[in-house]
């Protein structure tokens, strides 16, 4: 029996659900309702943003939650009936999440 | 417990799985009507059934009081013990009854265990010593704390209601399944058990803790509250943190396993 390397998928599921549970509704509340409706100053958040570091945690939060993301949907997936096509399914789930981080990259840096 | 459901009904209907391979091409169901008893369980009545009406009626019991693990069955839908599901609950009826989901059939509702056998054994279920200590040296001695840890998971009636119950289990031949990985995890937490690493090649490979993806089902049905989900999450946890300390240079103090 081949040693899994699930455990390192796994750690990614479970670090960035943590991440998304905790992080990702305020985000998407600061910056998608809370700032449009004037509730925050755009220029004040605009500062912080600019802020390397907080730049480095959202890239994080955005490369946890794509892999949060791709792990699930691989394994719904699997569970659903693709289960013969198990393998090109993984890699194009991790794929994608790699994608979106290096998108997310590009973007916040 | 008696007074809850007044009712006049005087039968209920049994929707029964048949099959004998020996005779019958395929399955079929069979209806039976079988006297109404609050009191009774599904086996009360499949004995009745059985003692009354047609001998040739196959499936496991022996205790009738939740004990033994040998009378799971599907009972509308849903893995049961048959001895711990009242007619009462399935009120006005009918009642289909149908070998546990997973197994191949035996006859009628008695499933053919072997492969939850094998993978039960495969295990290791009982406590390795790398040297038994002498006699006089008395007893092995265990905390009610160190008990705790591996208690919930003792519970185990080996009913198989979790194998049923898990969608993985159904489509993956090799999945080892919810009970055996529950009663690694138990042996694998005993203070007094030694047998950690004979038991993890097998258990942290993808047949094992990996298949799971976390339905949870197997801890809703298990009619002794072992929560194999839990024991499962549990493993993966440690085989994380095994996976990514295998990685160091050196072992940290207290992770050596
Ligand atoms: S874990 Fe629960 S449901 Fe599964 S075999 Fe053991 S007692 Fe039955
Ligand atoms: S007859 Fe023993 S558990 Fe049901």
């Amino acid at each position: 029996m081949r040693p899994s390397n699930e455990p390192f998928w796994w750690a990614m599921f479970g670090a960035g659900g943590m991440i998304t549970a905790l992080l990702l509704p305020v985000l998407i509340i600061l910056t998608g309702f809370v700032v449009p409706a004037g509730g925050v100053d755009f220029n004040q958040l605009d500062t912080l943003f600019n802020n390397p570091l907080v730049r480095l945690i959202i890239l994080g939060v955005a490369f946890l939650s794509f892999f949060h993301a791709a792990h699930r949907i691989r394994h719904t997936l699997k569970d659903l009936g693709l289960r013969s096509v198990a393998t090109p399914l993984a890699v194009l789930c991790y794929a994608a999440a790699l994608a979106g981080t290096i998108w997310a990259a590009l973007v916040v840096l | 417990m008696t007074t809850e459901t007044m009712t006049d009904q005087r039968t209920v209907t049994l929707e029964v799985f048949r099959y004998h391979p020996d005779t019958d091409s395929e399955p079929s169901f069979q209806s039976y009507e079988v006297p109404y008893r609050e009191e009774w369980v599904v086996l009360d009545a499949l004995n009745w059934l059985k003692d009354e009406v047609d001998g040739t009626l196959s499936y496991r019991w022996s205790c009738r009081m939740g004990v033994c693990g040998s009378c799971g069955t599907m009972v509308n839908g849903y893995p049961r013990l048959t001895c711990n599901a009242f007619l009462r609950e399935f009120l006005p009826g009918p009642i289909r009854v149908e070998p546990l989901r997973g197994f191949p059939v035996e006859r009628d509702m008695v499933t053919v265990l072997d492969d939850f056998m094998e993978k039960l054994t495969d295990v290791k279920p009982y406590i390795i010593r790398e040297e038994e200590q002498s006699l006089d040296e008395g007893e092995y001695r265990q905390s009610p704390s160190q008990l705790a840890d591996y208690k919930q998971f003792s519970m185990c009636i080996n009913c198989t209601l979790c194998y049923a119950a898990c969608p993985v289990y159904e489509h993956e031949d090799d999945f080892l399944g919810p009970a055996v990985l529950a009663l690694a995890q138990r042996y694998n937490l005993d203070s007094r058990d030694q047998g950690n690493e004979q038991r993890q090649q097998l258990i942290w490979a993808d047949e094992g803790i990996w298949d799971c993806t976390f339905v949870g089902e197997c801890s809703e049905v298990c009619p002794k509250d072992v929560d194999p989900a839990a024991a499962i999450q549990q493993a993966k946890v440690d085989a994380t943190n095994n996976f990514f300390i295998s990685f160091l240079p050196f072992t940290p103090p207290g992770m050596g396993r």
